[in-house]
């Protein structure tokens, strides 16, 4: 599985926002602890203010704020805002029976990876990937 | 709010609570299956098998069954928890994580290092219960086909 940068992008913010729903970041501020592009972030969170997990704070000091609930949103949530994580075989028309039952099956595998790939991220809230990366600190 | 919590032994009499709160998650009740599942793990006491109940004020208001199961498909022994269920009205306080922590214990005392279970893919909650607690995908896959 390949995640698209936006996707990766939205769980960095998210996750950073969710550890402290209390605290205001910057999109700089988060870019610059995970080293990445503060204009293509800057993008991933004005869609993450529009899904409503982030809340964007106007005015002198503002930033970005958690606003979701840490207990029930998943990973799969916000991947999905960037991503429909079906696998995408680029398959041409099949000439015959046979070719296109290979194909057929072919994407009858891919689909019970993509099943499997978002029976785990559905399951996984952003409380539990906080817990884990703390235990990780502290390891 | 789980200091108030007790996690014992299931009893007999904790039959019809488990069945109850059973009731919950599934579509119809298995009276038939809980009353095996308590002569084996609580009448007869099978070794390496726990059935535990969370009691709050008399009241059950949850239970979690686990065993040593050896050997299964070439697995050297682990823990496997089966059954697991906390009122609604008792959510989200920590009584699911007391009931898991102590059947940990008790599968770890046992001489096992690894806990297993399954778990409906369609079943978010009892799976997230899990993946909060660090259990992760194992080394084993489950496969399936209509026959």
């Amino acid at each position: 599985m390949k995640m698209h940068k936006a996707s990766l992008f939205g769980l960095y913010a998210v996750l950073e926002l969710a550890g402290d729903p209390e605290r205001q970041l910057s999109a700089t501020d988060i870019a610059d602890k995970y080293g990445i592009s503060t204009h293509h972030l800057a993008k991933v969170l004005r869609t993450l203010v529009r899904s409503g997990l982030v809340q964007a704070v106007r005015g002198a000091g503002g930033g970005y704020r958690f606003s979701g609930v840490v207990n029930r949103t998943t990973l799969l949530d916000v991947i999905e805002l960037f991503e429909t994580l079906e696998s995408e075989l680029d398959t041409p028309r099949p000439r015959g029976q046979a070719a296109g039952a290979v194909i057929d099956e072919l994407q009858s595998i891919t689909r019970e990876i993509d099943d499997l790939t978002k029976a785990v991220l559905d399951t996984i809230t952003l409380e539990t990937a906080l817990n884990g990366s703390r235990q990780r600190v502290s390891a | 709010m789980t200091d108030l919590v007790t996690i014992r032994n299931a009893v007999l009499a904790d039959l019809e609570a488990v069945i109850a709160l059973d009731l919950v998650g599934v579509t119809e009740e298995k009276p038939a299956y809980w009353r095996k599942i308590f002569d084996r793990y609580v009448t007869a006491g099978k070794d390496g098998g726990f059935f535990l109940v969370a009691e709050t004020a008399g009241e059950v208001i949850g239970f979690i069954v686990g065993e040593v199961r050896a050997w299964e498909f070439g697995s050297p022994p682990c823990g496997w928890v089966f059954a697991l269920g906390v009122s609604p009205q008792s959510r989200e306080i920590g009584v699911g994580e007391l009931m898991f922590k102590e059947m940990c214990a008790r599968l770890k005392k046992a001489g096992v290092s690894i806990v297993r279970t399954m778990v409906d893919r369609e079943n978010k909650l009892t799976l997230s219960f899990f993946r909060s607690q660090g259990l992760r995908t194992g080394r084993y896959i489950e496969l399936e086909k209509l026959i």
